[in-house]
């Protein structure tokens, strides 16, 4: 089979599939129990270091409080 | 020791480019190759003059680089103020053919003119606009500081020396007459470096963030990076005639290369003024109303949505050409689907104001972001309805094209990158506040007006013509010649022109009330740094 035929086909079967699948599972993924919570605390992430970068050891406190809170 | 190793490569550069001038084998490579060197001789006496110096090594972890955020809005606002003159220059160039004056022919002539206003209001005015915003939100949404040291100010003076290089081009001559993607091949090799260096910082950044989420602006920053870096290489591939003239031969040919660049053409559009700015929205927006985006879910449904429909829309530009059928309807419905994700987006930035609805009443910065996303709305609902085909048939070679472009340019990104100025010049300056509100409502009621005008005198003229062009007689001849659409479209031509001024005297008070905010604005107190902004 020639390229383009062999390309041709391959894009309209197995990729399209792929990337719907992949679309429908992101917003599956988004819709999942619980993200409600986790988005609302990162939506407020512009809000946090206006100033100034995070102290070196912040990564692993915010990591720690979100999943107290 | 570096310092040496900079002195022998930038030596070496302007040595070259000073012996490529002098072989150039025409004007427009001759100017840039003087420029180049020009460039490269001057940053090596700067560096000359910095060599064995006592380094001062001071820890710049704990503070973000906001110069180069500083620099970057400067240029925004120059360049804007440039890109915005030549395009009026050039509307009253259409409406007054005596403009293209005699002695400049050649050199500022509508043709020469039109890709310098193109460039210059979508790479220097947006593509600045978007540089800065995007180191000064990856920064702050990171809580890193910009990755990658002196790289950001690289990326910063090659992005200004590409834009000088593509100007100066285009005036002697030098283009490769692909809309939207004119410089020669020797800016775009420069475009490519310093596209991958901005792409490094960027991603450099994200890397060593210390908020664990990737903020959703700084995905449709990245994705605008990563796209425009493909979309660059792709539609540029060119052979130079020879490697010291401007002129170079393009790899496709015929309806691929069409094809390939409207492929570029749209998705600059996609990904350079829309994905990109939908970035600044996504930061400026929230942070100027005070609230959270209106739901971060469906922010991350329009990313995915937007980037996965945008990169098929292209062959909308070539309905009625040797494209195959089956490739322009594909673009077209792929751009009808763009509705949903452009119209979630939409939403999602108008409803952060739920609730703060009375900022309109009160701020007039956000009201330009409203109205900007208003902008980006209607002309997301416009271009879908003209990439049908048979609207295309009545919309495609008129003026209807040129105002529903400049719907989205001036309102859309225009508007949007007022809003972010205004945000920034106070925070990165330390001043208190603005020098003047009431100049920044001048500023958005001419700049509004302005669009107004433009695009309905565009709509006006481009039906006009389009039906013009279709009219036939009982006997099937065309009842219209070419000269008589042109001499009926003199009234809205000049309308335009008056819309541009509008605008144009817009982002001059803008421009004043920048340097005096900078100038005479107090100065924000010392607030105590050990506390954190939680």
């Amino acid at each position: 089979m020639e390229t383009y035929s062999l390309l041709r086909q391959f894009a309209d079967s197995w990729m399209l599939l792929v990337l719907f699948l992949f679309f429908v599972g992101m917003i599956i993924f988004v819709m999942r129990p619980g993200s409600t919570k986790t988005y609302r605390d990162v939506a407020d992430i512009p809000f946090r270091h206006e100033d100034k970068p995070a102290a070196a050891d912040d990564k692993a406190a915010r990591a720690h409080n979100a999943k107290e809170a | 020791m570096l310092n040496y190793i900079k002195l022998i490569v930038l030596g070496l550069i302007t040595l070259f480019a000073l012996i490529a001038a002098n072989y150039a084998r025409d004007l427009a490579f001759l100017v840039n190759a003087v420029i180049v060197a020009a460039a490269a001789g001057g940053v090596f006496l700067w560096t000359l003059r910095h060599t064995d110096e006592p380094l001062v090594k001071r820890d710049l972890s704990g503070e973000y680089m906001d110069g180069v955020v500083r620099a970057g809005v400067i240029a925004t606002a120059g360049w804007g103020v440039v890109g915005f003159l030549v395009g009026v220059v050039i509307a009253f160039q259409l409406a007054f053919p005596a403009l293209n004056f005699e002695w400049a022919q050649g050199y500022l002539n509508f043709g020469r003119l039109r890709p310098l206003h193109t460039s210059a209001v979508i790479f220097a005015f947006g593509g600045n606009a978007l540089i800065a915003t995007s180191f000064y939100v990856v920064q702050r949404t990171s809580a890193a500081r910009l990755w990658g040291g002196n790289l950001a100010w690289f990326v910063f003076w090659g992005y200004q020396l590409m834009i000088v290089l593509a100007a100066t081009g285009y005036l002697l001559g030098a283009t490769q007459s692909k809309e939207y993607a004119e410089p020669e091949w020797y800016v775009d090799w420069w475009l490519t470096i310093v596209w991958l260096a901005y792409l490094a910082v960027f991603m450099g950044t994200l890397v060593k963030r210390k908020e664990p989420h990737i903020y959703v602006a700084n995905w449709f920053y990245l994705s605008f990076i990563i796209t425009v870096a493909m979309l660059h290489v792709v539609n540029n591939l060119s052979i130079p005639v020879s490697f010291l003239g401007s002129k170079s031969v393009q790899v496709f040919s015929g309806v691929q290369d069409a094809m390939v660049q409207w492929w570029y053409g749209h998705n600059a559009v996609g990904f350079f003024l829309t994905a990109g700015f939908l970035g600044m929205m996504y930061y400026f927006v929230p942070k100027q109303a005070e609230r959270p985006v209106f739901s971060y879910k469906l922010s991350i449904i329009h990313f995915w949505a937007l980037i996965f429909l945008y990169i098929w829309a292209g062959p909308h530009h070539l309905h009625y050409t040797a494209l195959p059928d089956w490739a322009s309807t594909l673009g077209m419905v792929f751009s009808i689907v763009l509705w949903m994700p452009s119209w979630g987006g939409m939403i999602n930035g108008l409803m952060t104001l739920s609730g703060a609805w009375d900022k309109l009443r009160t701020d007039p910065i956000i009201r330009m972001m409203v109205i900007s996303i208003g902008f980006y709305g209607m002309s997301t609902f416009e271009g879908p309805m003209m990439s049908i085909r048979a609207v295309n048939s009545l919309s495609h070679y008129t003026d209807w094209t040129i105002g529903h472009v400049h719907s989205g340019a001036l309102g859309w990104n225009g508007m949007i990158t007022f809003g972010a100025l205004y945000f920034l010049v106070p925070k990165l300056w330390n001043r208190e506040r603005l020098y003047s509100l009431s100049l920044v409502s001048w500023h958005f009621w001419l700049a509004t007006i302005g669009i107004i005008l433009y695009a309905a005198s565009m709509w006006v003229t481009g039906i006009m013509e389009g039906l013009m062009w279709r009219e036939v007689d009982a006997n099937g001849f065309l009842v219209n010649s070419f000269a008589d659409t042109v001499a009926a479209k003199l009234p809205m031509y000049v309308v335009r022109g008056l819309g541009g001024v509008m605008f144009l005297s817009g982002a001059i008070i803008m421009c004043y009330n920048l340097w005096m905010t900078v100038k005479s604005s107090p100065a924000v107190k010392a607030t105590n740094s050990a506390v954190p902004a939680e």
